[in-house]
């Protein structure tokens, strides 16, 4: 009975998430029928996304041996959904603790703490509970107290990278309603920082006139289709029509082979969001209602095109500059030993366009083309310096896009393997958050002085 | 029953912040309405009573047919409850 509980039932993820779900429909007492329906699509959510992973790894496979074959080193195409979808055999309920709990750490923070954000980015919440899950597992944590450290970790960086990002929010949307709850914030506190050094009475980018052609890019599934059927054109012509008919297409032309494997990589992550979609469609609004009844004053942490209305131009000149450092980038990481990343549209395009948006708050027209071109830099390296610390993950030919992701895999990554023992390593991890809390305590302070001050 | 649908680019964050709001605002306005959230590739086929979204977004979804309110900010509630008294 034990036995079934534990081990089937809430070791079956899907089935976990679907009892969060069904909790929260619970809490808010939502008739039978929307508790049936919510809980039942939470669980078909999960299956959705693991029908996904298998679609897009087949593609993937077959990229990474174009790609080994046309330059003889391995490109990893980083992509959220797919290494999260990937991670969910062997760390799914890893996962979905540590995302539930993770929660629950950032309501208890922002109840007791000045730090009143709710991150309600479910989906990112998602990804780095998932990273946070692989990491403590790969550094030999298990059990109760990595779902606990792991909480704590997820729920403290749910609060702290708002909190680090609101003056600048502030400054773009002239209140204080809201704050960006994304994980690309690294990118977006450089792309700032930068903007403030070099954009010395620079323009606002909402002065130029910018053709907004460039629009159809915002829809997910048209810009991974585009650019995952350009990147296997290319990879496909290298790796050349005899290599490609003779061992993977079977015999199929390599172009048309070429076009229908990106397409079919575009398919997978289509598949994986819808799921994603399904299961945070429940949890979401159970975690701000919850939120609401009990921090006073919460404030909503939002997805980052909540910025872009504030900036239209800043978004297209955003995404631009960190698309084309992240093609230069391409080139340099071979040189640091690196493994190559290539640049995804999608991830350029939200946290490139987040972090122009910034860019433009700080330092107008120079501020935001330098500072998304910064992060466009972050996002090609980060990826690759947080290969190593996924353990057996990282050889599965894609990885964590954002910015956050790898500076949070990094750090903790570093800080597993330098501790042997788990009980060490806990207590310093503690200090950092404790450290990184004080610190933003006084930003914070210092800041409001100054608003009202002014 | 009228039904709402609010579109972004991945489906996923901004959709559904505006989705959530869109129920507490028709709440207040004591007006029933089946509410969703999806991107943009879905919403072209789904059918609603009208379609909300950022302007880069839901313009791609004119095709003189839907009804097709765009916000210029996501966030406004106030915007938000005019586009929903005067559609509903």
């Amino acid at each position: 009975m034990v036995d079934l509980i534990m081990k089937d039932i809430l070791g079956t993820p899907a089935i976990l998430v679907g009892l969060f779900a069904l909790l929260g429909l619970v809490a808010q007492r939502k008739n039978i029928a929307d508790t049936i329906s919510g809980t039942l699509k939470t669980v078909m959510g999960f299956v959705i996304l693991g029908a996904g992973a298998n679609v897009l790894v087949q593609s993937l496979g077959k990229f990474s041996d174009m790609f080994d074959k046309a330059f003889s080193v391995d490109g990893v195409i980083p992509n959220n959904e797919a290494i999260v979808a990937l991670a969910q055999d062997s760390f799914g309920t890893e996962t979905a603790m540590i995302m539930l709990f993770g929660m629950v750490a950032n309501i208890v923070i922002a109840r007791f703490t000045p730090f009143k954000y709710i991150f309600l980015t479910g989906h990112h919440a998602m990804f780095m509970a998932c990273l946070i899950a692989v990491i403590l597992t790969t550094g030999g944590l298990t059990g109760a107290p990595m779902v606990i450290i792991g909480s704590i970790i997820l729920g403290s960086i749910m609060v702290l990278f708002p909190a680090l990002l609101q003056p600048y929010t502030r400054k773009i949307t002239g209140s204080d309603d809201f704050a960006v709850g994304h994980f690309g914030t690294a990118g977006y506190l450089v792309s700032a920082f930068i903007g403030g050094k070099v954009g010395k009475n620079s323009r606002s980018t909402e002065e130029i006139n910018v053709p907004k052609s460039l629009g159809f890019l915002r829809d997910t599934s048209v810009s991974v289709s585009l650019t995952m059927v350009i990147l296997f054109f290319i990879v496909a012509g290298f790796a050349g029509p005899t290599f490609v008919e003779e061992n993977l297409s079977g015999g199929q032309n390599f172009l048309v082979f070429a076009f229908m494997q990106g397409l079919t990589f575009a398919a997978g992550v289509y598949i994986i969001l819808s799921g994603v979609r399904m299961l945070l469609a429940e949890i979401v609004p159970a975690f701000k209602g919850i939120a609401d009844k009990i921090v006073p004053n919460a404030k909503p942490a939002l997805d980052c095109p909540s910025v872009f209305p504030f900036a239209g131009n800043a978004v297209i000149i955003g995404f631009l500059s960190s698309f084309i450092a992240g093609l230069l980038s391409m080139f340099l990481l071979p040189i640091f030993g690196l493994k190559v990343i290539v640049p995804g549209l999608v991830p350029h395009f939200f946290t490139g366009a987040a972090a122009g948006v910034f860019g433009n708050a700080t330092g107008g027209r120079k501020g935001a083309i330098f500072g998304s071109m910064a992060n466009g830099v972050m996002i090609s390296f980060l990826p690759a310096l947080l290969l190593p610390v996924l353990g057996s993950l990282g050889f599965e030919g894609t990885t964590f896009g954002d910015a956050d992701f790898g500076v949070v895999g990094v750090i903790l990554g570093n800080l597993v393997s330098l501790f042997e023992s788990s009980v060490v390593f806990i207590l310093i991890t503690l200090a950092v958050l404790a450290v990184a809390f004080l610190v933003g305590w006084k930003v914070q302070g210092k800041d409001e002085e100054e608003s009202e001050a002014a | 029953m009228k039904k709402v649908l609010v579109v972004c680019g991945n489906g996923l964050g901004s959709s559904m912040i505006v989705e959530m709001n869109v129920n507490s605002i028709l709440k207040d306005m004591g007006v029933e309405a089946e509410v969703s959230h999806t991107d943009l590739t879905s919403a072209k086929t789904e059918q609603a009573d009208l379609y909300l979204g950022s302007g880069d977004i839901v313009g791609n979804l004119e095709d003189g047919k839907k009804n097709i309110v765009s916000l210029n900010n996501l966030m406004d509630k106030k915007e938000l409850r005019e586009a929903l008294e005067n559609n509903l």
